[in-house]
């Protein structure tokens, strides 16, 4: 590489960090303006194609915001002056820029977005229901996480063309649907809000599920979760659940480093070492938990799913959780968003707070269960809490099963050993 | 990792306290940090005559209190921050009101995955219970 060519290179990977930094701020703070994510994110590019042609040239500006902002207004008013064939909408728009009523002296107005709202805006937008889970999950990367449709692909497995098929699409889904650029009304928040969090907390499962050796793009997107929720939590302080989901992100990224040996195998919770958990970040979800307690009293299903989390984040070791107060927060969730994993769920931590008698007893009510019906991790309890009883013979065959069940090589040779262990004893 | 080097901040006596203004500028900025969902962690740090240092030469632990006569920068507080690329960080920390004595330096934190398997190994705990 030329000097010249490792210049552009350097300049390339600046911009790229301002455009992480910059580029939600200047969409929603265009969006505002043209009243259509559309147009707004298409402004925003061509300010960010017009960076890279000038910038190696002239040097990152001083407040390098304040320049897209700039420069994404300027075009604003030239393509919607040279359009010829212009709707309504643009007409309308480009009159109104002209005619001084977003006169030039307001950039630094406009670019100032103190509370927040515009931001806000864009979240809600980008979230909104109308769309598709994928289709939300799609835009609110590109248009809030600033990842390239390219990155997006790569960390979600799929095609650029797709990626960018299902971006087109849910903007001419939300034009088409009317959806205004605007937060929900106080009555309907807490539903909008939901699907918000939906997107996060999909975003950072993806991420999650990742394993080692994977294109290091599908792991960040925990980072990119985990960054959304905390920049919601400064937007609407006073919502419980968006703490909880921060707290239940932030817990759960603390054991990233401790789920994979070092041949890449995965270890669960109980088995990992927790000198490798992150303290730094699970006293942050301890923080953030701490915050959704203070501003709900009742719990919300992300905030009881933190306070599990939170659980084991508190043991130093296996052997000091408290089960029993797992098992509890569990039936609470059972309540709220009732489903046969959390009934699992309930049932281990049962089992392990009462005894696998106890435990048995919840996980024979889910035999017939039949969304369950091939998950093996249902035969694989059962089969640990015969096992713990002394009922190796039932145990041996619900092990065996299990292992029939799962399509991870490495977890049917467990089960198998410990069928085999059965018979042994 | 930003590290902030205050110049002069190695002769600072014990008790020392920032400036009023700079103070209101930083919390401002710490805020930015926040609101972007970056800031995992920030302190300050007394300054060196409130510390120690201990040193190994010689196989035994030597302590030496504060302050230090060859010191020439020392650190006066650091941020911990989520940035995707080392450009990320540096963007941040220009964005800092630092003075014109003051240098910040970004350092990346080191993650286990990053290091070989026999590291990561030797650092694993010899006793762990295998999986199951």
């Amino acid at each position: 590489m030329t000097a010249t060519e490792a210049h552009r290179a350097e300049i390339h990977k600046t911009i790229d960090a301002v455009w992480r930094i910059e580029s939600a701020r200047l969409i929603a703070g265009l969006a505002r303006i043209v009243r259509d994510i559309g147009i707004a994110e298409e402004l925003a590019q061509d300010a960010l194609v017009t960076a890279l042609e000038q910038w190696p040239l002239s040097g990152i500006p001083r407040n390098p915001g304040a320049w897209l902002m700039a420069t994404a207004k300027n075009r604003a008013i030239d393509v919607l002056r040279r359009n010829k064939r212009l709707d309504r909408k643009h007409e309308e728009l480009g009159l109104e820029l002209q005619a001084g009523q977003m006169a030039v002296p307001d950039f630094e107005t406009s670019m100032d977005d103190p509370v927040g709202d515009d931001l806000l805006r864009l979240i809600f937008t980008a979230c909104h229901p109308v769309l598709s889970a994928e289709a939300r999950v799609a835009l609110t990367l590109r248009l809030l996480g600033g990842l390239s449709t390219a990155e997006i692909a790569r960390a979600f497995l799929v095609s650029e063309p797709t990626i960018a098929q299902r971006i087109v699409r849910a903007k001419r889904t939300l034009a088409e649907a009317g959806v205004p650029f605007e937060v929900p009304v106080r009555n309907e928040l807490a539903a909008r809000l939901a699907s918000v969090l939906e997107v996060i907390y999909l975003i950072f499962n993806e991420g999650y599920s990742a394993t080692a050796g994977e294109d290091w793009m599908r792991p960040a997107l925990c980072e990119d979760a985990l960054r959304l929720g905390r920049i919601l939590a400064e937007l609407v302080p006073e919502e419980a659940e968006v703490h909880g989901l921060v707290a239940l992100m932030e817990i759960q990224a603390s054991r990233s480093h401790a789920r994979v040996g070092p041949s890449g195998e995965p270890i669960l919770l109980l088995n990992q070492n927790r000198a490798h958990w992150d303290q730094l970040l699970i006293r942050r979800g301890l923080a953030a938990l701490d915050r959704a307690l203070q501003v709900s009293a009742t719990p919300g299903r992300y905030v009881l799913q933190a306070a599990i989390a939170a659980c084991h984040a508190r043991a130093r070791s296996p052997e000091e959780t408290e089960w029993a107060r797992i098992a509890a927060l569990y039936a609470e969730l059972a309540q709220l968003a009732p489903s046969p994993v959390v009934e699992l769920n309930r049932a281990v931590a049962v089992a392990m707070a009462f005894g696998p008698a106890a435990g048995l007893e919840l996980v024979d009510a889910l035999v017939a269960e039949r969304s369950l019906e091939k998950y093996h991790l249902l035969p694989s309890v059962r089969g640990d809490f015969l096992f713990k009883l002394g009922r190796s013979t039932e145990a041996r065959v619900e092990f065996e099963r299990a292992a029939s069940l799962t399509r991870n090589a490495r977890e049917r040779e467990l089960l198998l050993d410990r069928a085999r262990s059965c018979s042994i004893s | 990792m930003m590290l902030m080097i205050p110049k002069g901040y190695e002769r600072a006596a014990p008790g020392a306290t920032p400036d009023l203004k700079a103070v209101a500028a930083m919390a401002k900025y710490n805020e930015t940090l926040q609101k972007a969902g970056v800031l995992l962690e920030l302190n300050g740090l007394h300054p060196p005559s409130a510390g120690a240092r201990v040193s190994f030469s010689g196989g035994k632990p030597k302590v030496t209190d504060g302050p230090f006569v060859e010191a020439k920068e020392v650190i006066g507080g650091y941020w911990m921050i989520q940035a995707k690329s080392k450009e990320e960080a540096i963007e941040w920390a220009k964005r800092c009101p630092a003075s014109a004595n003051e240098v910040i330096e970004v350092r990346q934190v080191h993650e286990m995955s990053e290091f070989p398997q026999e590291v990561q190994r030797a650092a694993s705990d010899a006793g762990l219970a295998p999986d199951r």
